[in-house]
Parts: C-alpha cells; structure tokens; sequence
C-alpha cells in the first residue's frame, strides 16, 4: 500500500492551490444546471475559458481541438478535482457534450468532425443530447426503430426519441437510427450528429416526478441533415453507441459521489431533534447512519482501488462493473435516512417555509435518475452477472398463438 | 501510488492458501471438528511465518505489518481453518509489544514466533459482551473471578485477559485455580471456553491500570481480523454458489440463467468487492494512521459481519436442500461466519464503537451487576 501520489506531483498540486486561491467565477444565479437544464450563463462560460486556458478543464483534449493539450494522467485530473473541492470551486462544465460525445470523436470520429465540433463543445457554447431511448427501445436499445434514408448527400429521419435530457437546450442530438433496415438488429444502426434547428424536429418537454422539465420527447418528420454527419460506417453504430456509453458509465459510476451525501447526513443528524432529543442520539438514527458511513467508506476505497489498477495498468475485473449499482443504491439509502429524520418536514420541498436548508426530497426523489437510467439497476445485475461472473444470459421468449414461446437468443444488451 | 497488495503479500497470500488447502479437506476439516488444532498443521504455519508475522525481527519473528496479519486471518477464513491464530498470532503479540515491559518482550514474543506459546485470549469484558456472565478481580498477586467465551481456549498454553477494563494479565494454563469449561458453539473450527479462576497467580502485561489504550487497539485488532476473517469464508462461499448455479439444471437450464439466482449473485459481489477494499484500507491504517484505527476497525467489523450474513444466507438457500444437508460442508463457512459476526461485539455494538469514536455520543456507562 502506498497512498501518497509521489513527490513528482508535489509541483503540480502547488501549482492547482495557487490558481485556487487567486481565481473565482464570477457571481451568478441559477437554479438549473448550466448546459444540462439551461443555456451556460456568460459567467459559466468565462470560468470555463479561464479553466481551459490554464489546464484545469479540457485539460488531455488537443490543442488543434481548443483544448489544454497536455498528456493523459489520472493523479493531475485526481488533484484537481481535490483542490477544487477543497476551495469551493466549481470544476469545469460537464454534460453530454463534454463527457459523453467529445472523448468518443477522439476515438471514433474524423479529424473534420473534431474540428467542427469539439471546440465549441468544450468552451459550454454548444450543448448536445443523446437521441438513443425510443418508446419502444429502453434496456433494449438495439430495438430502436427511428430510421433514416439517404437521399442524395442528406440523411432523412424520421421517428420518435424519448426521454432525451436536455433537448429544449440543446443545438446538437448525436442520436441512434435504423439505416439497414434487412440487417440483423445489431447491424442496421448508424450514429448520426444532428443539428437541432432542422424543420420537423418538435421537442415537448416532460416534467419529472421532480418537478422540472428535464427530458423531453423529441418527434423527427423528414427531418434533413448532412450526409457526412455520421459517425463510423453505415451499419456501426452499435459499435460507436458503446464506445459513448462507456464515457456514460464511467461518468455516472464516480465513486466520490456519496461522499458529500454522508457529510451532510452527519451534520444533520447532528443539528436536527426529534421531540426533544438530538437526532445523532437516538439509537436507531444513528445506526442507520452508521452503517450508511461504512459503505459510504467502503466505495471511497473501491474507487482508491479501481484508481490505482489503473494508473498501475492492472487488469480490472468485477470490481470494475458493481461501482453504479453500489453508487445508486447507497444514494438512495443516504437521501432516505436524511428525509427520514427530518420526519414532516422532510416533505417539505422546492423552497417551502420551514423546510431544511438542504432539499433532501429533491435529492431523493432524484435517485431514479441513477436508479433507471445509464442502464437500470437490474441491467447492472445482468452485466454484473454476466460479464463479471460469467453466468448465462436469460433466454428470450416470445407470445406465439396464445402461449410463450422461447425464442432463439440473439443479440448483446446495451442499455443506455 | 498503489492501492491493493504487494507481490511479497501476494506471495504470502499464495503460499497460505495452498498450504492450508492441502492439508484441509472437507473430510479432515469434519473429522477434526472440535478438537485441539493438528500439531503438523501448526508446525507447518509456523515453518510459514504465520506466528511471527507480527513479531520483530530481534525476537525472532518477522516485523511484518497488520495488512500481512489481514492477509493471513483472510486465508483461514478461507479455508475455515481450525487454527488458533487471532489469540496466539495477532492479540497476544501485540499485547506484548504494546503495554509489556522490554524485558517482558524479551521473554514472551520468542516462544510465540517459535510456535511454542499459544495464546487463549479473553476481551468479552470490554468488547460488550453480557458482562453479567464473568468478571476478573485481581487482589495482590492472585486472580479469582471467571473470564466468559474465551477465543482459542482448547489449544492454549497460556491466556490473556483483561481485568477492570485497563489492565492486562497473562495466565498460564497449568497455574493453581485454572479450570477450563468449553462451550458447545455453532462453529467447530475454533474453540472457546469459560475461564474460572480461584486464587491464580499471574502476570501482569506492563503496568497494572495503564493498558486501556492498548486494550482498545488490542480489540481493534481483533475485529479487524475478523472482518477479514469473514471476508475469506464469504468469498468462498459466493464462488461455490456461482459455480452450483451453472451445474445444477432445473426447468431445462442452469439455475444459474433464472435472474433471481442470478442477481442474488450480481448483489452479493457487488457487496463483496467494496468490504475488501474497505478491510485492506483499515489495516494499512492501523499501522500507517493509529488515530483512524477504530474507527475503521469498526466499520470493517461491521460491514463485513453484516454482507458475510447476506452472502453465508444466500450461498445456502441457492444449493437448494444440499445446501442445508452436512454432507456438503458448506454449513462449516456459515457457522464460522456466524460466529464470526457475534465474536468481540456484534454489528450493532461495533458501529456503536465507531460513534463513541467520533465523538458523536458518550460511551455508555456499564452498568453494574
Ligand atoms: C433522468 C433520466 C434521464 C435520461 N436521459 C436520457 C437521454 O438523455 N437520452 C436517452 O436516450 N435516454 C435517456 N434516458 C432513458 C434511459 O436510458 C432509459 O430510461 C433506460 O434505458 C431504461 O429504459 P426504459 O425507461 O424504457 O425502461 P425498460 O427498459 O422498459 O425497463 C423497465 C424495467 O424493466 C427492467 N428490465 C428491462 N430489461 C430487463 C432485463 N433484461 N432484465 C431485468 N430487468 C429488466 C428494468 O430494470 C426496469 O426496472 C433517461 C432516463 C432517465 C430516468
């Protein structure tokens, strides 16, 4: 065990603490998330060219792309978010764009398309959604059926997406369509880049169990787009999709998510009472909590673990797989035992009197998020067991002249 | 910086795992069921260095860290080995090393290395136990009193116990007044006992009164290798289910393809694999940062008791009616996971512990009896 970064990023630490204590975004007001449930306020987005300009965001994107251009390394990204966190600062944007879009035209994409669009991506000016879900194609992706014809040097789509995040902000879908329509499931998607200004887009928000309007359905009527905005070959964007979900889980499964969670758990525990005792001194309270401390501590660890296999180049088996599914649940626990304790008036929600000073429904209620999406928790259990274990998938069954049927196994599961 | 084993202890890992397999099958492990520890299966560990792992270099052992100690209680889980190793290998050392005198030191921590001294240890006093059930009274140079649920009682040379909550004394097993009453437990790889005693001389561990801190540190210790101790047998158990979900066919298919077998699994690894990280994290605190001992030794404790039950449970009910039969053996892991879970306080006494450790709430006062 060595748990020190090594005297080699001493320098660089200094270096992040000092731009900390001389650097701070401008005040602004939102009660959105910028980029993700409103348009980057000009505030948002100068932080962000400042933090692009000195490394801290964008920080292994190449310079030819508007990035910071230095080499990928794990520990400098690992100090960074440390000394942000440290000092209150807000780190750089992150949304689909940034997170999800960006890193798979670096793998997958051509030098054009990284020219066009990565710069404006990452400095927060354009903000994209993921066209993947369709009602009929959830956990199974691969069903979907928006399809698009080529005609001439346009893409033609026509279809129905759902539960897109950030649409009704957003200037750019990458989205999933059939264009192999005789082709074997996996093999007739193709990933498209589609602006979202195009005549036939309708995008109707839908208001969440939350509140907000956060996703949207979006309808596609001979809606006419480039051919070259296509990402991959015709027929591999099943490929290209996976690559994208890959950054997806990678950037939901964030081990250091329940940290802040527990912190402020404690300190309500602490302050709250329940008749007239304190809360923190009720023993089924504080059991509660403490058995939430101790996963809380254990996936704080798991992440020191993963982090270190692969800054060591170590080989990373199940462990890797169970971080979104321990995340999300543990989430869920935490945000429980907080509106739990706070009894009536953990109720109380979106800035009513009396209610705490943290909107403990809210975090709760926002869960599902995790819960249901970036692959459910039972497709978790199935990638888990599957990919993790090496158990047998399920077979499939089909409804066949009034009874089911088994059907022959096709297919691999994505799930986004 | 690296986070996980070294090669040396990965080295160490290996070498244990197969020497306790070789000498631990399912046959040996019932027929040696509540008996004395095999002397062959105690030479060999010591020939191993699994007794002087904590001991010095000058006293004859090999100066190696709580994390190695981790690796070692992990394995006997693993093979729910029928070893008196907490007592003898981990507790005893550290008392020693930590409230005796040097010379002391000298003159108990050689015969532990050496395999020659084996170590009983009673901690149920301060370790919330029902305290009605024993208490230790020194009086001059003599014991009287009973020690309840004594660890490693049936091999032992000698015993360590507490006595007032902040003195240690060491007794050995042929003094005036020792009598030795085993008790039936669940789990049958390890012994315990109730110590009686009556006008027994002993030793006292350094100072009379001035242990506290190493009695706290002493149960720290203890509860991580428990921990540790669990994580070994649980792991086991969840690979053997794994396995027996892919070989056992019901309704044309492995067991193992109905996703309610299946995702019990995905849910105990997903258990699983974050406690590993949290046991290795608190033995490499338990040496590196004193100051975050407990609490992790707690957490662990705690963590580990409460997804072995989950596991143990689970690994059971899914090898179906073999699961519950002896013949199969699988009952052995759950029993020492059991016993494991309830040994030096159980979950919810430990997470108390790590209240108390925080600063969060006031000890509670004992009452007395
Ligand atoms: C807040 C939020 C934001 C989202 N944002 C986006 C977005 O920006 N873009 C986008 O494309 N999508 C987005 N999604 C959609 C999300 O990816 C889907 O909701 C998710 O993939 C599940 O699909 P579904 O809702 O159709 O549920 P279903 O697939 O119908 O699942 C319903 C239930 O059945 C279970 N289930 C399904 N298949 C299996 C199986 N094989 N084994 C066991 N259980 C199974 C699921 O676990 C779930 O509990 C978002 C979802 C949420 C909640």
């Amino acid at each position: 065990m060595d748990l020190s970064y090594g005297p080699e990023y001493d320098d660089f630490r200094a270096e992040v603490r000092e731009f900390c204590r001389n650097h701070r975004p401008a005040e602004h007001r939102s009660r959105g998330i910028p980029g993700v449930t409103e348009r980057p306020s000009p505030e948002v987005l100068a932080w962000q060219a400042k933090l692009i300009e000195h490394g801290y965001a964008a920080r292994t994107i190449p310079r030819e792309y508007g990035g910071y251009g230095a080499k990928p390394d794990i520990i400098e990204n690992r100090i960074i978010q440390e000394e942000f966190l440290a000092a209150g600062l807000p780190l750089g944007l992150s949304n689909q764009g940034i997170s999800m879009l960006v890193p798979t035209l670096l793998e997958v994409g051509t030098a054009e398309q990284c020219t066009t669009y990565i710069r404006p991506t990452i400095y927060g000016e354009m903000i994209w959604c993921q066209g993947y879900s369709e009602p009929g194609a959830g956990s199974d992706l691969a069903s979907l059926r928006t399809r698009a014809e080529l005609d001439g040097d346009e893409w033609i789509i026509n279809g129905q997406k759902i539960w897109t995040s950030s649409a009704h902000v957003a200037d750019m879908c990458f989205i999933l369509v059939r264009t192999e329509p005789e082709a074997p499931k996996h093999h007739g998607i193709s990933y498209l880049l589609m602006p979202m200004d195009r005549p036939g887009i309708d995008v109707r928000p839908l208001v969440t169990m939350t509140g907000d309007a956060t996703f949207n359905e979006v309808f596609l009527a001979d809606v006419r787009i480039p051919a070259k905005n296509i990402v991959g070959a015709r027929g591999q964007g099943w490929h290209v999709a996976n690559v994208t979900l890959k950054y997806e889980r990678g950037m939901l499964g964030n081990a250091g998510q329940g940290q802040s969670g527990i912190k402020g758990l404690v300190e309500l525990l602490q302050e709250e009472t329940a008749g007239s005792a304190r809360a923190m001194d009720l023993d089924h309270y504080r059991d509660r909590l403490l058995k939430l401390q101790g996963r809380t501590l254990a996936n704080k660890y798991h992440g020191m673990r993963l982090l270190s296999q692969s800054i060591n180049g170590e080989q990373t088996g199940v462990e890797g797989l169970i971080t979104k599914l321990s995340a999300t649940e543990l989430a869920y626990d935490i945000y429980s035992l907080a509106v739990d304790v706070l009894g009536e008036t953990g109720t109380l929600y979106d800035g009513s009197p009396y209610q705490a000073e943290r909107d403990w429904q809210k975090s709760l209620l926002g869960c599902f998020t995790g819960i249901i999406g970036g692959g459910s928790a039972n497709i978790q259990r199935n990638i888990i067991a599957e990919r993790g274990l090496g158990l047998p998938r399920e077979p499939r069954v089909r409804f066949d002249s009034g009874r089911w049927e088994l059907s022959p196994s096709a297919s691999n599961k994505g799930g986004n | 910086m690296h986070f996980g084993l070294s090669e040396e202890q990965t080295m160490l890992q290996d070498m244990l795992r197969r020497c306790l397999e070789e000498r631990l099958d399912l046959e040996t492990l019932k027929r040696t069921a509540g008996q004395p520890c095999d002397p062959e299966l105690w030479r060999a560990l010591v020939e191993l260095g699994v007794t002087g792992a904590l001991i010095p270099e000058d006293y004859g052992g090999s100066g190696l860290g709580m994390l190695e100690a981790e690796v070692i209680a992990e394995a006997m889980g693993r093979s729910v080995a029928p070893v008196p190793y907490l007592g003898t290998a981990v507790l005893a050392p550290l008392a020693w090393q930590l409230a005796g005198t040097p010379e002391q030191r000298e003159r108990h921590l050689g015969p532990i290395a050496s395999g020659e001294h084996r170590y009983g240890v009673g901690l149920t006093e301060v370790a919330g136990a029902p305290r009605q059930f024993g208490k230790v009274t020194l009086e001059g140079d003599r014991a009287w009193g009973r020690c309840y649920f004594v660890l490693d009682a049936s091999d032992a040379s000698h015993f360590l116990l507490t006595a007032n909550g902040d003195t240690l004394v060491v007794i050995e097993r042929g003094a005036e007044g020792v009598s030795i009453e085993l008790l039936n437990d669940v789990d049958r790889t390890r012994s315990f006992a109730v110590l009686g005693l009556e006008r027994t001389p002993f030793e006292t561990v350094g100072e009379p009164g001035r242990a506290a801190q190493a009695i706290d540190a002493l149960l720290a210790a203890g509860r991580l290798m428990l921990a540790a101790d669990t994580f070994g047998a649980a792991e086991v158990m969840l690979f053997r289910a794994r396995d027996y979900s892919m070989e056992r066919f019901q309704f044309d298919r492995p067991i193992g393809s109905f996703q309610g077998v299946k995702h019990l699994l995905a849910n105990m690894v997903t258990d699983l694999e974050p406690c590993r990280s949290l046991i290795w994290y608190a033995a490499h605190v338990f040496d590196a940062e004193p100051a975050e001992r407990v609490l992790h030794a707690c957490h662990a404790k705690s963590l580990a008791s409460e997804i072995g039950k989950f596991i143990a449970r689970s690994s059971i009910e899914i090898h179906g009616g073999m699961g519950f039969t002896e013949e199969l053996g699988l009952h052995l892991w759950y029993k020492r996971i059991e016993a494991n879970r309830q040994l030096l306080g159980g979950p919810e006494t430990v997470r108390h512990a790590a209240a108390v450790d925080q600063g969060w709430v006031q000890p509670l006062t004992a009452t007395a009896t």
